[in-house]
């Protein structure tokens, strides 16, 4: 597993295993992803996500994406088309993530999602991680 | 109050013009709208103008003439030309003048608009992992769409099948030929279940367009349809939009679904009333939502509603009859006001070619980032 996250603040470790980082609102407990940084996040609480949802939508990345803001390792030849959707996660908020399935063709909306960790190399640094969810 | 009418139309083609700046485009709509109805630019007492990515549009006066006239920019992301419209409207519709010139144009580069997730007030991370592409959300959108309505891929060939047939026979349009359904279907898939054919583009082009109070109009022996209802709103709480990292699980009314409501409101007419409707389709599964969002079909119904070609030119109500964006392209600043200027032209009965025989009520519905609509009821 690589060593470091694409950035601070957005996966902590727990002992339970990676949890998204999100941000209660202190005024009405809304819940966002990711938690806000800097003046706006005085405004908020950080509370870890749930790391099981249902799947809400998702479509498949074809092309590379154009850098920046793009920050991928690959280029338009070694670039391998990747599938990112939107994750229920009950009683608390939708956040939107890489996929990480085998077969694009088994993802169906409503499906047991659960959050796992995914290598992301990226043109500055080849040891970095980020988030993904995949099939429960 | 008086009555608002748009008296006179001008576009420059849409598409791409390695001769003509926005600018050039934009002063050339001028021209032809005021050609159309015998004014001279010095009897404008007001403009609105909108341009995204091609200047400023005040940059018309030194070419047109410095008069002294009122004229505003205007900025309002996708809705530019579409809240230049309303200014005007809202311009003769206080008293305040009784002539006046809506304008937009634009020229974009070629691709995707590329995005920068802190103009955006996103974390980089958001860019860096290839989540931050507007394609993407109009993929997930329809996706889940697809899903909850039983709407099939074919439904969204089907749309863009139509446009290309439509954009064929309007002299402004971009794509000049007809696409078969396979060729759709088959093409490169940018983001699934959307296909290349499935999407428009950035493009180029300028719209203009006279206004006038009731009163202005008759004292100048001039006709041209009434503003019945006009609208623009913006996203609430609850609202799928681009470039969302979290959506709340509560989901609310899109921003089309509280415009067109407004819009049909102060016009007093209903969805079943309408004869011809120009509506967001910067891919395929836009303008299947958006049947449903501005009330002309249950969620759902647009399935069997294309499959009878009932969009069509021919149909019970033919959408986007000059082929939309699709077949047009987007340039920001003049896609709204293009959409109105194709109502116009159904109204004053001059769409040669694709002409909807008695139109009445015209019906457009601009939409785009972030989270913005705007609609316009027009009344022969």
């Amino acid at each position: 597993m690589p060593q470091r996250p694409i950035a601070e603040d957005l996966i902590r470790q727990t002992a339970a295993g990676p949890r998204l980082l999100g941000g209660r609102r202190c005024s009405d407990g809304k819940v966002v992803f990711p938690l806000p940084q800097g003046a706006e996040g005085a405004q908020y609480e950080a509370m870890e996500l749930a790391d099981e949802g249902t799947l809400w939508s998702f479509t498949v990345q074809r092309f590379r994406p154009k850098s920046p803001p793009y920050a991928g390792a690959d280029t338009d030849q070694s670039f391998k088309p990747f599938a990112l959707g939107y994750v229920e996660l009950a009683g608390q908020v939708i956040v939107e993530s890489r996929l990480k399935v085998e077969d694009f063709a088994d993802l169906k909306v409503g499906m047991p999602m659960r959050m796992t960790q995914v290598a992301f190399p990226t043109v500055s640094d080849p040891d970095t991680f980020t988030y993904a969810f995949e099939p429960a | 109050m008086t009555d608002v009418h748009i008296v006179g139309a001008g576009i420059h083609a849409f598409g791409r013009h390695d001769e003509s700046s926005g600018l050039d485009q934009g002063v050339f709509a001028l021209r032809q709208a005021l050609d159309d109805v015998g004014l001279d630019w010095d009897q404008m007492q007001f403009g609105f103008g909108g341009s995204s990515a091609a200047g400023n549009a005040d940059a018309v006066m030194p070419r047109m003439g410095l008069t002294g006239m009122q004229f505003i920019n205007v900025a309002n992301g996708c809705a530019t030309g579409g809240s230049a419209l309303l200014s005007g409207y809202w311009a003769i519709k206080s008293g305040e003048f009784d002539l006046g010139v809506v304008v937009g144009f634009d020229k974009h580069p070629r691709g995707a608009f590329n995005a920068e997730p802190s103009e955006w007030g996103l974390p980089e991370w958001y860019g860096q992992t290839g989540l931050m592409l507007t394609t993407q959300f109009f993929a997930n959108k329809i996706n889940r769409y697809m899903g909850l309505h039983g709407i099939t891929p074919t439904a969204l060939g089907r749309v863009a099948e139509k446009a290309y047939e439509n954009g064929a026979k309007a002299d402004h349009s971009w794509r000049k030929q007809p696409v078969d359904l396979d060729t759709i279907m088959g093409s490169q898939m940018v983001s699934d279940p959307l296909t290349k054919y499935m999407f428009c583009s950035p493009a180029e082009g300028g719209v203009a367009l006279i206004l006038a109070s009731d009163r202005k109009m008759r004292e100048l022996g001039l006709a041209g349809p009434k503003v019945k209802g006009a609208a623009v709103r913006t996203r609430v709480a609850g609202s799928f939009e681009v470039f969302a990292p979290s959506l709340e699980i509560e989901r609310g009314p899109s921003p089309t679904q509280i415009a067109s409501k407004a819009a049909y409101e102060m016009a007093g007419v209903a969805p079943g009333d309408i004869d011809v409707a120009q509506i967001q389709d910067t891919e395929s599964g836009a303008e299947i939502m958006h049947m449903a969002e501005n009330g002309f079909c249950k969620d759902g119904e647009q399935e069997q509603l294309l499959a009878d070609g009932a969009t069509r030119l021919d149909g019970t109500l033919p959408i986007n009859t000059d082929g939309g964006c699709l077949a047009c392209g987007e340039p920001i600043g003049a896609s709204g006001l293009r959409q109105v200027y194709e109502n116009v032209q159904q109204l004053r009965g001059r769409a040669d070619g694709r002409q909807v025989e008695g139109a009445r009520l015209g019906y457009s519905q601009v939409y785009g980032a972030p989270g913005i609509s705007g609609v316009v009821v027009l009344e022969a």
